[in-house]
């Protein structure tokens, strides 16, 4: 996503006439400045007063660690916690490895029906969440039914059910992201490396996959984010007793600002800081 | 013979790398959707069971009866102001982005990145924390000794929240179609006799567009189909297509899927209306 970003003409010297129109280049750097300002507002907001002691969380009374010890002693916030790492970490691994193999077809390959498939699989990144959710639901519930009517077995969603959709939505990320480092592949080596006798296999261990690894590493950087981030498919698809930490955010915020949300919701958002910036540094070395 | 081979094997291996992902894809996204096309067209049970009855009542229930009338019309009306305010927003930012020197833009749009990057319902939920009524605007109008205004579960607040998580999907896009213009075409215009307003208008807007309708079409679609934000910051006080979806699949009792599944293809519809044009106007801009 952030990879297929053009790199951007080099902007040209200033001219005689853009120094006339100083003010205006200034105008824009404080409307600049104050978008930022809108986009980190919450984010300072939020992580100040996760560690505040007032109780509604909302005002500073001080500093405290409270909320952050409750938090962790917290069994049902801890085990949402786990379950989301534990769906997060396997979707990704699925969607990376499939995402991976799809960019590689797309990209090495010419064949029939290659627009179709590059059309289904840009569709689940436009599709809203929300339509994609209650899609995969009756879905599911029609399979259940057939499982149920044929064998007896009453199936009923859980985590598998989510990590399923997770997958879905995340192969396209993923391929997205790989495509764009085999765009820049100089396909060359590759060659001269069959002209000194490593077979198809061999080049592709040796060659290959080293070069574009930062991209898959990207990819599935970008994977784990959105499976850990993702709330609506978790809320429609998880079953009772099964739940995901955005889930049970949510559940808790519908009901009052605490500071022990701030504590977890501060702790989220430095986790995905994290991983951005991680998935930045994989896709720049190369 | 050794080229025959080489054909095979090469068939072989696209077969092998494209099955698993295209056949994820097909049985948990695509197959899926079809089902609710299906589910749209049949009749709910007494107790919340899909009929396989064809009916084309859910259709006019959606286009009769009050409630998801004004809730497709309420959405897309929230939908446009805030692409209209994302747009404001993100025309300046992207702009001043790709002014500044290489080192700094990779930088300043990392910045925008990271938003995009970090949880929604998070970044939403802050603002619950600004605008509460005993919050840090409240308290500061108070200190400034003006009367305290409710600012949470507002219209204004779901467009703010809206506005807020989607502003990244436009400012990339934005960001992209202006590294792409040439800027000398500006001073061009001005020898030409054009001020910068005209200039402006007949110059960077036109070549910039495939921009702008990708921008909006990134921020229109989400926005759509949100219920997050109309709930934490709107209070869930009126109805977006969303909160009906949401809860005629899993709240309301009994739920109502095919009813639910008509209003999602109603979304679908308007999201393929618009993918449509964008490919129009960017041929155009190609040709």
């Amino acid at each position: 996503m952030i990879k297929s970003l053009p790199a951007g003409a080099q902007a040209p010297p200033a001219t005689s006439q853009q120094r006339q129109h100083g003010w205006l280049r200034r105008a824009l750097s404080g409307y600049a400045l104050l978008v930022y300002a809108f986009l980190y507002l919450p984010i300072v907001v939020l992580v100040v007063f996760s560690f505040t002691r007032d109780e509604f969380g909302v005002r500073w009374t001080g500093f405290t660690l409270e909320w952050y010890i409750r938090l962790f002693n917290n069994p049902r916030l801890m085990g949402a916690a786990v379950n989301s790492l534990v769906v997060g970490l396997i979707s990704t691994f699925v969607a990376t490895l499939l995402g991976t193999l799809i960019a590689l077809a797309m990209e090495r390959y010419r064949f029939r029906g290659r627009s179709g498939v590059d059309g289904l699989l840009y569709l689940p990144i436009v599709m809203p969440e929300i339509v994609m959710a209650v899609a995969l639901l009756a879905f599911l519930a029609l399979v259940f039914d057939l499982i149920n009517a044929l064998t007896g077995q009453m199936l009923r969603r859980s985590l598998v059910t989510v990590t399923i959709g997770h997958i879905a939505f995340s192969i396209s990320f993923v391929a997205v992201v790989v495509r764009a480092s085999l765009k820049g592949f100089d396909r060359r080596i590759e060659e001269a490396a069959a002209d000194l006798g490593a077979n198809s296999w061999q080049i592709f261990w040796r060659i290959t996959f080293p070069l574009i690894l930062p991209g898959i590493i990207g990819g599935g950087l970008l994977a784990f984010t959105l499976s850990l981030d993702d709330f609506i498919i978790s809320l429609f698809l998880s079953g009772p007793g099964t739940s995901l930490l955005p889930v049970e955010v949510y559940n808790r915020v519908r009901r009052a600002i605490t500071p022990e949300i701030n504590a977890i919701s501060t702790i989220m958002l430095l986790l995905s800081i994290t991983l951005v910036v991680l998935s930045q540094l994989a896709q720049r070395r190369r | 013979m050794l080229e025959q081979t080489h054909a095979r094997r090469d068939r072989r291996n696209l077969i092998a790398l494209l099955t698993p992902g295209m056949l994820w894809l097909l049985l948990f996204f695509a197959l899926p959707l079809v089902i609710i096309l299906l589910y749209s067209f049949m009749t709910n049970g007494p107790r919340g069971a899909v009929i396989w009855q064809p009916t084309l009542e859910n259709y006019r229930t959606l286009f009769t009866q009050t409630i998801y009338v004004n809730a497709y019309m309420r959405s897309i009306r929230i939908s446009l102001e805030t692409t209209l305010i994302c747009l404001l927003l993100g025309y300046p930012l992207a702009l001043f982005i790709v002014r500044q020197p290489a080192h700094w833009r990779t930088f300043l749009l990392f910045l925008v990145l990271i938003p995009f990057w970090t949880n929604f319902l998070v970044r939403i939920y802050a603002w619950q924390i600004i605008l509460a009524n005993n919050g840090i605007i409240n308290t500061g109008l108070g200190a400034l000794g003006f009367a305290p205004m409710p600012l949470l579960n507002t219209e204004g607040a779901t467009l703010l929240g809206l506005v807020y998580g989607e502003l990244p999907f436009m400012v990339l896009p934005l960001y992209a179609a202006l590294a792409r213009f040439d800027f000398t075409l500006l001073e061009a215009a001005a020898d030409l006799g054009a001020n910068r307003w005209q200039a402006f208008w007949r110059i960077m807007v036109p070549q910039t567009m495939p921009g702008i309708v990708a921008g909006s079409v990134l921020v229109f679609i989400p926005t759509l189909g949100q219920f997050v934000v109309a709930e934490l910051l709107g209070g869930a006080k009126v109805d977006y297509l969303g909160n009906l979806i949401q809860r005629l699949f899993l709240r309301s009792n009994p739920v109502n899927w095919p009813l639910g599944s008509a209003l999602a293809v109603a979304m679908m519809i308007i999201l393929l209306a618009l993918i449509f044009w964008y490919f129009r106007v960017t041929r155009e801009e190609q040709r």
